[in-house]
């Protein structure tokens, strides 16, 4: 089999893995759809609110089913011995890491569909103005948070502790990303962190394309910097990567 | 005579300022089941990992199937199946899953039923992985290593763990490797296990090659036959190269006496006791622990006792 057909191969391989898996396919599935409609049916009246609301689920989707899913799957198998058994086989290294990536992508993209969808349905949040800026920051944060998970599985010591390390993370980032709200009510020094980050600038990018209507050439610094993580993330992903 | 399937000369392997490996030499045939024997910690695994491509060596010269592992081809993982010392597998795919899925990556699988057939898994292959016994696990691992065909197939202890019913039915798997014509490199603690598979072993301590050799061989060039029997005062033993001159003067003794030989035996040196003798008498000469050495002094305080001692 050629590269391409076996990363196809183990692409289904993850597909069949993640709904055999039901409380990791609930994690990372449901409970950010969840917290959609609950913090949504909060404010369904404040139309304000919820343009802030939709492209920032939208935007913790990506990193919760990419940076999250990737770092806690690259520990779990290197402690299980998979990734050794795998190396030891003609599979290529790239067409593994593209089936188990794609993976990750494909839960993002049906994601981030499905939460514009049920913001269009149900809380009347219009239709996405800039497909185009929704594809191109959509994978944009699906590629630099997926690098970059699997960067921070390097620095976890084992399989155990990977929720934790995860969610250290993951946690203060979405809160002053402007998920929930939006980034002008947090205190400046959190802002300044925030726009260093790359969440925010993906969110943002997401927000002109569904509520705005600011396509990928207005926010070109926005994708820069998320250009620019996504690019460390690689190098990092790389470069430390244990397979033992 | 074909190139051998494996060639190594000089291997050395440090980790930091540890040297796990320090400079192996050996070959092995094609179509040979060798065993690399050894106490834990002599570089057993090191030496397979360097070969499987899993780790880099410091220093030497490694050709496996014609190709340097540490490069990583393609071709050579092709052609060679790995049982690493503990097995990796997705929890959630059944037996039949993971083989087809292991099948994918090579040119010329063996059928999924079959490879599962070989290693006696059948009547457990729609059922998950996690769900096996770890006899049955070790079997998976080994029909993951068996279903590419491979030329070579290294095992790292197949079977540390196994109740003596599963070590005899995986033996029996070695032993249709061995029909197959596969070469077969195996690492072992076990000497029971090296003396039924292997046709030749290499017995490695400290990262050092002690002997090598066919196991019955091993055997003849320790320290000649053992003449043990009963007499009215104790258990008699005589060490000799010669059993047949000894062997007739005892009975001869006995029989003008009126007597019996009760309990008389003559063995060869088993490959245990050359093993033993192999891979504890350097370290005693060493002297590197006192307190060792003060406890094999008390257990054979006559060690040089002149010529009825063990001979080395």
């Amino acid at each position: 089999m050629t590269t391409a057909a076996l990363a196809w191969e183990q692409f289904r391989l993850e597909r069949k893995l993640f709904w055999r898996n039901p409380s990791a396919a609930f994690f990372s599935f449901v409970l950010p759809l969840a917290m959609l409609l609950l913090v949504a049916s909060v404010f369904a009246s404040e139309p304000d609110e919820l343009d802030v609301l939709i492209p920032g689920i939208a935007g913790m989707s990506v990193m919760a089913t990419t940076f999250n899913a990737l770092a806690m799957n690259v520990c779990i198998r290197r402690e299980q011995g998979i990734l050794k058994r795998v190396r030891g086989t003609p599979m290529p290294p790239i067409a593994y890491f593209a089936g188990s990536i794609g993976n990750a992508v494909a839960n993002a993209l049906v994601q981030v569909a499905l939460v514009v969808v049920i913001g269009h349905l149900l809380f009347d949040v219009s239709w996405p103005r800039d497909w185009i800026a929704l594809v191109v920051f959509a994978a944009a944060g699906v590629v630099c948070f997926g690098a970059l998970g699997v960067a921070l599985a390097h620095a976890i010591p084992n399989a155990d502790s990977a929720p934790a390390y995860v969610n250290a993370i993951f946690l203060p980032v979405i809160f002053i990303s402007g998920v929930f709200y939006s980034t002008e009510s947090l205190p400046p020094v959190l802002d300044a962190v925030a726009r260093v980050l790359p969440l925010e600038h993906v969110i943002d990018g997401l927000s002109g394309a569904i509520v705005t209507g600011a396509g990928v050439g207005d926010n070109l610094g926005e994708l820069g910097t998320v250009a620019l993580w996504g690019a460390a993330g690689l190098v990092l992903a790389v470069r430390g990567f244990r397979w033992e | 005579m074909p190139a051998p399937a494996i060639e190594v000369s000089e291997l050395r392997k440090a980790y930091g300022d540890v040297e796990a490996v320090r400079g192996l030499s050996f070959s092995v045939a094609r179509g040979e089941v060798f065993g690399l024997l050894g106490p834990n910690g002599a570089g057993k695994t090191t030496t397979v990992e360097i070969l499987e491509g899993h780790r880099r060596r410091s220093s030497g010269e490694v050709r496996v199937l014609g190709h340097d592992p540490a490069a990583r081809e393609r071709a050579f993982q092709q052609q060679v199946g790995i049982v690493l010392q503990s097995a990796g597998f997705y929890p959630r795919l059944t037996v039949r899953e993971a083989v087809t899925h292991a099948g994918k990556s090579y040119p010329r699988p063996l059928a999924t039923a079959e490879t599962i057939e070989l290693v006696g898994l059948t009547d457990r292959a729609e059922d998950r992985s996690d769900r096996l016994s770890g006899g049955q696990q070790r079997r998976l691992d080994l029909a993951l290593a068996l279903v590419g065909d491979p030329e070579l197939i290294f095992l790292d202890e197949p079977t540390t763990g196994f109740d003596p019913a599963a070590r005899r039915t995986a033996w029996g798997v070695v032993g249709a490797l061995r029909d197959l014509d596969k070469t077969v490199v195996l690492t072992t603690h076990y000497l029971d296990e090296a003396q039924a598979l292997a046709d030749r072993v290499a017995i490695v301590k400290d990262g050092r090659l002690v002997a090598e050799g066919a196991p019955s061989e091993l055997g003849r060039s320790g320290s000649g036959y053992r003449v043990a029997y009963e007499s009215t005062s104790g258990r008699v033993e005589h060490q000799t190269d010669d059993p047949t001159d000894l062997l007739h003067r005892l009975t001869g003794d006995a029989l003008a006496r009126g007597e019996r030989l009760e309990g008389l035996e003559v063995a060869r040196p088993t490959l245990e006791e050359v093993y033993l003798e192999l891979t504890e008498a350097p370290r005693r000469e060493a002297g590197r622990s006192p307190a060792a050495q003060a406890r094999r002094d008390a257990e054979q305080p006559h060690q040089d006792a002149g010529p009825e001692a063990p001979r080395r």
